[in-house]
C-alpha cells in the first residue's frame, strides 16, 4: 500500500519506518528538514520537505495515488486541515487525523473524517494499567 | 447582529471596533492573553480570552445564538478549522474566513466556509492602483457574479483618444458602466461620448476575458 504521512515527529517517524519495514511505500514529510533525523539510514521510504496544507507538495509526495493518508503534526487544526484536503480534494480513500483537543476530534468525527485523540487514548490505556493492576502498558502485553 | 469574530490581531481589533460603532453586538475572541488584555481596554467585555477552535470557548461565547463568525488570525489553518467547528456544532448560518495564502480560496469553499476574503489579493489591488504603471487594474470581485471591476485611465497616448465609447470592441459580455471626467464629473456610456485624456473608464468583465478587456483598453497585447 502507498502511505503519505505529514509530519516527522515520534509517531510520523515511528509509523513511517514501521510500515517501510513491512514492505510498505511510504513517503513522509515535514516542513523542517532536521525533523528526518529521527529517521534511520536503513529508512528505505521517501522523505521530502513540504507543508502538507500546499496541495502542490502533496502532489509531489503522491498524494494522488495514496491509499492512505495520515496526519501527525503538532497541531490539531493543520492536521485536520490537510486531512480534509487529502480526503475531499484528493480523495484518498482512507485518512487519518491525530488530534489532541478530544472536543474538537469529536466535531470532525462527525463529519465522517477518521480523528484519533491521543489524550482520550492515553488516558484510557493508564486508566487500564491502574484498575487492571498491568504493569506493562496493555500493546505490549 | 451578533458577529463573532475569531482573532484580535491589527484586522480582528479593527474589525470589532468598527462593528461596535455600527451598532452590532460583538465578541473578539483571542488565544493570546497579553494582546487580549491590549484589546480589552478598548473593546472591555466584547473580548474574550480563550482559544476559537475550541468547542467550550465556542459554547462560553454564545456561538449557538450567533448570526455571523468572522475567522481572522494569521493562520489558514485556524481560520478553517474555526469556521467549520462554529457551523458543524453551532450552527452558525454564515461564517467567513481571511485567507492568507490565495490557493486556500477554493479549498475553503469545498469545505463548507461561506466567503473567504484573501488578504493577500485586498493588499495587491490596493497597491496596483496606487501604480503608475499599471494602466488597467482591478478594483474588486463583484462577489457571486462571476465578474470583476476594472479601472483603467485614458492617458494622452491611448488608443482610446477620441474614439466614441459605445463603439469601442471589447471581449464577449464586457461592458464600460461608467466614466469619471478629470472634473470627477460622471458619465454613463451615452452614444456619442468621445473619451478624452484624463478621464477614468469602469469597466465589468469576466475574469478569464481580462487579457482582452487589458488589450481592448490600453492596447497592450497580453503577453
Amino acid at each position: 500500500m502507498r502511505f503519505v504521512i505529514m509530519g516527522c515527529g515520534r509517531v510520523g517517524s515511528g509509523l513511517a519506518r514501521s510500515l517501510t519495514d513491512e514492505g510498505h511505500d511510504v513517503t513522509i514529510m515535514d516542513v523542517r528538514q532536521d525533523a528526518f533525523r529521527r529517521l534511520t539510514a536503513q529508512f528505505r521510504g521517501n522523505a521530502i520537505i513540504g507543508d502538507g496544507l500546499d496541495s502542490m507538495a502533496l502532489q509531489r509526495a503522491g498524494i494522488e495515488s495514496a491509499d492512505v493518508f495520515v496526519s501527525v503534526t503538532q497541531g490539531d487544526n493543520r492536521n485536520l486541515m490537510a486531512a480534509q484536503v487529502a480526503k475531499h480534494i484528493f480523495k484518498v480513500p482512507r485518512v487519518i487525523a491525530r488530534v489532541y483537543d478530544d472536543s474538537r476530534a469529536n466535531v470532525f468525527r462527525e463529519l465522517g473524517l477518521e480523528t484519533l485523540s491521543s489524550p482520550r487514548f492515553v488516558t484510557g490505556l493508564m486508566r487500564e494499567m491502574i484498575f487492571d493492576g498491568s504493569t506493562e502498558a496493555p500493546e505490549d502485553r | 447582529m451578533y458577529v463573532i469574530v475569531a482573532g484580535g490581531g491589527k484586522v480582528g481589533f479593527g474589525l470589532s471596533q468598527a462593528l461596535l460603532a455600527n451598532g452590532d453586538e460583538v465578541l473578539c475572541i483571542e488565544k493570546d492573553a497579553h494582546r487580549c488584555a491590549v484589546i480589552a481596554e478598548d473593546l472591555g467585555s466584547a473580548s474574550y480570552q480563550g482559544d476559537c477552535c475550541e468547542v467550550s470557548v465556542l459554547e462560553d461565547a454564545g456561538t449557538g445564538r450567533a448570526d455571523v463568525f468572522v475567522a481572522v488570525t494569521g493562520d489558514d489553518a485556524d481560520n478553517l478549522i474555526a469556521c467549520q467547528v462554529a457551523k458543524a456544532r453551532f450552527r452558525v448560518p454564515r461564517t467567513v474566513a481571511r485567507i492568507n495564502d490565495p490557493r486556500n480560496r477554493e479549498i475553503f469553499s469545498i469545505l463548507g466556509v461561506d466567503a473567504t476574503v484573501n488578504s493577500t489579493d485586498v493588499i495587491m489591488s490596493q497597491i496596483a492602483q496606487e501604480m503608475p504603471a499599471q494602466p488597467l487594474t482591478q478594483v474588486l470581485s463583484l462577489r457571486g457574479t462571476g465578474r470583476e471591476l476594472y479601472q483603467v485611465e485614458v492617458t494622452p497616448d491611448s488608443p482610446l483618444l477620441g474614439e466614441e465609447v459605445n463603439q469601442v470592441q471589447l471581449p464577449g459580455d464586457s461592458k464600460i458602466i461608467l466614466i469619471v471626467g478629470p472634473d470627477e464629473t460622471l458619465s454613463t456610456p451615452t452614444n456619442g461620448l468621445q473619451l478624452q485624456a484624463g478621464q477614468v473608464i469602469l469597466a465589468v468583465t469576466r475574469e478569464e476575458q481580462e487579457p482582452a478587456l487589458r488589450e481592448a483598453l490600453t492596447g497592450i497585447a497580453p503577453e
